[in-house]
């Protein structure tokens, strides 16, 4: 079964007189991890709002864990969201004010569904920010004080807690040094691996490719970009 | 829906200063709201009390305002009198069950002198039909004795056996009638009334004091000493006011028409709950204004409520678009705005009624020497409890605007937020 699957969709910014999304088809396999090529201003983050159920498609199907999103509410898209998907954003990915900790708990307190599955939360927490190497020390911290570098693994864990079926990552190394991204992206996928998701990974740095299972180009999935380029 | 609450308040406490500060504006607004409306309620509420249980005000032909003004105020001066065969007329009328005569024109101190009759210390009421009282002393027996309200014992130090003089007119500058000097021989209990502030005594003695006067001056080369004046007819010639009991009040209407029409000289009777709310109503204006200015205090305070949630949203797009991502919808972004902006209105009531009831407190005995307000710290009426809740609706309203901005924010920004 496909994790993902995107069928004939296009999506048209407000105001804008072309789409800036034409993808005939895309899909990855459950437990996949992928690597999406793009670069900046591409659609990327329009694809991610799309396959997250935070815009509609103006035409063509989303399938996620094989249900439609494009077809539920505006209320049940949030539910399932909050249920099957994990985000990592670039950067600025965490309540400042809450500590390390309670961010990697949010999705727990939004879901239950994430919740029931997580186990006991907190030990769960505790495991994957162990397991990406935050120390304990600064568990209890608030995330405002943490440096880049934690904040990112801070976030993965946050993604990955309560096993959701999806994990879709918008460029979460581009704010890391090099060193440090290849190790963030091991981190990423070993956890990934042992939570059983599937991994759409964004970047613009075709060299961090290297230890997935699939890399796709953006634009060899999305015809406007092939027109743009022809 | 509760996660997100929980987390509003979370993320509100991290922005506290900002916060902090519109709170305490809206606070201070609501406890000057508060305040003007107690005020103008215990003012109007001490006023309308000023006198109780008296059917009828009678003075010379002027302007009823004018008649309670000096009749019960004892403020303002009377431009003539009321003959003294005109209260004994209608003293012994069958319908009246009692009668006082007022006399005034003298102070002491600034402080206003009544003469009138002992009857005065059973019959006058005021408040809830409160009789008055003695806290010290005895009424006046003797010529030259005097019996104060608890006010001017207290501002100038009186106690019973003090002797006193009264000066002529209400300015202090009067001439003294220094010759005549009077014994304080009882003090009244504190009434919240003009009674208060009056210095009391017998009509015999304003008429002793008066003998060797004529047209408000001394009659030059004649100084009757106060132990010869006994040997003249003290009976007054003329009294300023009287205020008349009935037996019956359904007489009060068919008894005013009596003295209005009354054929030894020009009369008017007055109703004083009907003068004293067209007195007030002459104050209107001013309470009025005072509650229109606070109002617009307070609309302010909530603007700047508005204003600082707005600012603040700017700064908070990467917050929602976490919330976004983590099942929050744009409907539960909008309640988490406004459920700030509630927060800091409620609070900031709260907050408000705490400053001024202990405003109360602080400013109680200020208010009671300046204005002769009793303040009283006691729970919300009714009335201002509408007050209240009017300004938490109107917060919640504010916060409405920041509320819909994230609202559309959230949907516009989707998981990306531009800045």
């Amino acid at each position: 079964m496909n994790a993902l699957a995107l069928a004939d969709l296009t999506y048209r910014w407000p105001r804008q007189p072309a789409p800036c999304l034409d993808i005939p088809r895309f899909d990855v396999a459950a437990g996949e991890r992928v690597f999406l090529h793009g670069p900046s201003g591409g659609g990327k983050s329009t694809l991610l709002a799309v396959l997250g159920g935070v815009a509609l498609p103006d035409s063509g199907t989303v399938t996620l864990l094989g249900q439609r999103i494009d077809t539920l509410s505006g209320r049940a898209r949030d539910c399932f969201r909050a249920d099957h998907i994990g985000f990592i954003f670039q950067q600025f990915n965490l309540l400042p004010w809450l500590s390390a900790l309670d961010n990697v708990l949010l999705p727990c307190t939004f879901s239950a569904h994430r919740n029931s599955r997580a186990g006991d939360a907190r030990t769960a927490a505790a495991h994957l920010l162990g397991h990406l190497d935050l120390a304990p020390d600064l568990w209890q911290r608030p995330a405002a004080e943490l440096s880049v570098g934690q904040q990112q693994r801070v976030a993965a864990a946050r993604a990955l807690i309560g096993k959701p079926g999806v994990i879709l990552a918008d460029e979460p190394t581009s704010a890391l040094d090099a060193p440090r991204q290849q190790r963030f992206i091991d981190l990423l996928l070993a956890e990934t691996q042992a939570a059983g998701s599937t991994l759409l990974f964004v970047s613009h740095d075709d060299r961090l490719a290297a230890h997935f299972d699939r890399r796709v180009a953006l634009a060899e999935i999305n015809r406007t970009a092939q027109r743009a380029e022809a | 829906m509760k996660a997100v609450l929980r987390l509003a308040l979370k993320s509100a406490w991290a922005r506290r200063l900002t916060l902090g500060i519109t709170l305490v504006a809206i606070a201070l607004a609501s406890a000057l709201l508060l305040a003007v409306e107690r005020v103008r309620h215990d003012a109007r509420a001490n006023f309308t009390q000023s006198v109780s249980g008296v059917d009828l005000v009678v003075g010379p032909r002027t302007g009823g305002v004018q008649l309670m003004l000096y009749a019960v105020f004892r403020s303002g001066a009377a431009t003539h009198n009321m003959r003294w065969d005109s209260y004994e007329a209608l003293a012994t009328h069958p319908a009246v069950a009692w009668t006082l005569p007022l006399s005034l024109g003298d102070s002491h101190r600034g402080f206003p002198v009544l003469g009138t009759t002992t009857d005065y210390f059973r019959h006058f009421q005021y408040g809830d039909r409160q009789g008055l009282k003695l806290a010290s002393g005895r009424e006046f027996i003797d010529l030259f004795e005097t019996v104060l309200g608890s006010t001017v014992a207290q501002e100038l130090g009186y106690r019973s056996g003090d002797r006193i003089t009264l000066a002529h007119g209400m300015s202090e500058s009067g001439m003294e009638h220094g010759d005549k000097p009077f014994t304080v021989v009882g003090v009244l209990a504190p009434t919240g009334t003009p009674v208060d502030r009056t210095v009391h005594v017998s009509l015999e003695a304003i008429s002793a004091l008066h003998l060797d006067w004529v047209g408000g001056a001394p009659l030059p080369g004649l100084a009757i000493p106060a132990e010869h004046v006994r040997k003249f007819d003290l009976a007054p010639k003329e009294i300023t006011a009287m205020l008349i009991g009935l037996k019956s009040r359904g007489d009060v209407f068919r008894l005013q028409r009596h003295i209005n029409g009354y054929r030894g000289e020009p009369l008017m009777a007055v109703l004083p709950g009907v003068a004293l709310d067209e007195l007030w109503q002459t104050l209107a204006s001013v309470e009025n204004s005072l509650l229109a200015i606070s109002t617009l205090v307070v609309l302010v305070g909530l603007a700047g409520l508005t204003a600082t949630m707005l600012a603040g949203l700017n700064e908070r797009r990467r917050e929602l678009a976490i919330l976004r991502s983590l099942g929050a919808g744009p409907g539960e972004i909008f309640l988490m705005l406004v459920a700030e902006g509630l927060v800091v209105t409620v609070l900031g009531v709260a907050l408000g009624v705490a400053l001024m009831s202990i405003g109360t407190v602080l400013l109680a005995p200020l208010a009671l020497a300046q204005f002769g307000i009793p303040l009283q710290p006691r729970p919300p009426t009714a009335n201002e409890i509408v007050l209240l809740l009017s300004i938490i609706a109107t917060g919640l309203a504010a916060s409405l605007v920041p509320g819909w901005r994230a609202w559309r924010m959230s949907l516009a920004d989707g998981l990306t937020p531009r800045n």
